[in-house]
């Protein structure tokens, strides 16, 4: 029933490796972000918590635009970027991940920073008086009992990055084979004549990985739950 | 063996306690809201007085005057909470090997039997504390708490939280437990009837002070 053409297959493909990519490097940053916001009180708290929280409220194109001209080829972080490590973002897929990992992380800094809030610190305290420091209270006692949070805040942002459409396009732009996400393609599709029946065939596609991911998401996050609360 | 000479604000209510341990159990006995807990938590060092001196084996753990203030998980005492905060994602088995992990000796199965069978905890070893009873929980938790090789051993109102015939069943274990290992205890408790048994002597604390010390006779 699918018969998408190489080029469409590209688009899912693509848009699964940056979703993927984009979401695994989010994650250290947003569980550390999460805990610090969770747990620390220092000068400019508020800034940081604002700063995380842009990309929710600012128009995704206005984030595209901003990526563009922080990391592009000749702005100054992208120059910086590439001279120095090859790094580079603009026109390329790394810079599809990248914006699509700054549009998710906030969602997925606020599911890891609540699942955080939650936990009993005297469990922590626990860990205290039985040796472990703080680098182990955090990866044996605070870690795992967050679990059910990282999951719903590493779901949340795949499924943000697979949908991401405005800050990606404004920022790398809409090349076939290289930066042409599902969205994308999909946009391209309905502007052209004759396009409408493979643009509901990638929707099928988008819709048909939107509903796995939330599935496994599901299982793992009931797994990890009963985990914490089982017998 | 343990000395203790500590001072905290807290508020408005204020705690200036000084007194010292051998080995056996000392009871801290007091009303509710006496000061007890944050005593133990300044030997434990979860709070940090304000002044004072908290010496253990002669080994100086707190002074500000020295500015000392060892760190809680270098201090190798063994904390008994009253709600026993067992770690809900590891089964019983692993909470009681956590002290051993993280103090970094290999576990000892000699000792590891030793303590399961004074605890009376063999069945438990395999479930996660999630649905354990009030009574299980909390012999788990002295079980952890000894596992860790303490240097002393501190336990605010173990048996709080459970019914009387529970509290009977449990205090045959500390009894044991007091004469059985060698390491001094610190025993927190409003209920004179509860720590007769265990006490081989009392510190009475009321309002933030030391109003007496002694003997057993003191519970009367």
């Amino acid at each position: 029933m699918l018969d998408l053409s190489p080029q469409d297959w590209v688009a899912v493909q693509l848009s699964i490796r940056i979703a993927i990519v984009s979401t695994l490097i989010a994650l250290p940053f947003g569980i550390a972000i999460g805990y610090v916001l969770a747990r620390k009180s220092f000068w400019g708290k508020s800034v940081l918590d604002a700063v995380v929280h842009l990309p929710l409220v600012l128009p995704p194109v206005v984030t595209g635009y901003l990526l563009l001209i922080t990391f592009g080829r000749k702005a100054p972080v992208g120059a910086f970027l590439a001279d120095h490590f090859g790094i580079v973002f603009s026109f390329r897929w790394t810079g599809a991940a990248l914006a699509c990992g700054v549009m998710a992380f906030p969602l997925m800094v606020r599911a890891i920073r609540l699942s955080i809030e939650a936990i009993d610190r005297r469990l922590e305290e626990a860990a205290g008086t039985l040796g472990a420091n703080r680098m182990w209270t955090f990866v044996s006692v605070t870690l795992p009992l967050a679990l059910p949070g990282v999951i719903a805040g590493t779901m949340l942002a795949f499924a943000r990055a697979l949908g991401e459409f405005g800050a990606t396009i404004t920022f790398v732009s809409n090349i076939p084979n290289e930066t042409q996400t599902i969205s994308a393609a999909i946009y391209t599709l309905t502007q052209v004549p004759g396009g409408d029946r493979a643009a509901l065939q990638l929707a099928i596609v988008s819709i048909i990985i939107s509903l796995a991911a939330l599935m496994a998401s599901e299982w793992f996050a009931r797994r990890a739950s009963a985990r914490l609360h089982g017998n | 063996m343990l000395s203790v000479q500590v001072e905290k604000q807290l508020g408005g209510f204020s705690i200036d306690v000084a007194f010292a341990s051998e080995s056996g159990a000392t009871v801290l006995f007091g009303s509710s809201g006496a000061g007890k807990t944050s005593v133990i938590n300044m030997i434990a060092g979860l709070l940090k007085p304000d002044r004072g001196r908290v010496v253990l084996h002669d080994e100086v753990l707190f002074d500000d005057e020295w500015r000392i203030d060892q760190a809680v998980w270098r201090r190798r005492i063994g904390y008994v909470f009253q709600e026993g905060r067992l770690f809900p994602h590891l089964s019983i088995r692993h909470n009681l090997d956590y002290g051993s992990w993280m103090g970094g000796h290999a576990a000892d199965p000699a000792a590891f039997a030793h303590v399961v069978e004074l605890l009376d905890i063999g069945h438990l070893l395999d479930r996660r504390p999630g649905k354990l009873s009030g009574g299980e929980r909390q012999r788990a938790a002295v079980g952890r708490a000894l596992l860790m090789r303490p240097r002393l051993l501190l336990l605010d109102e173990p048996l709080a939280s459970l019914d009387a015939a529970r509290k009977q069943d449990i205090l045959p274990y500390l009894e044991r437990l007091r004469d059985g290992t060698q390491v001094p205890m610190i025993y927190v408790s409003h209920n004179a009837a509860e720590v007769k048994r265990i006490a081989t002597r009392v510190v009475r604390i009321e309002g933030g002070r030391v109003t007496a010390t002694g003997g057993v006779e003191l519970l009367n």
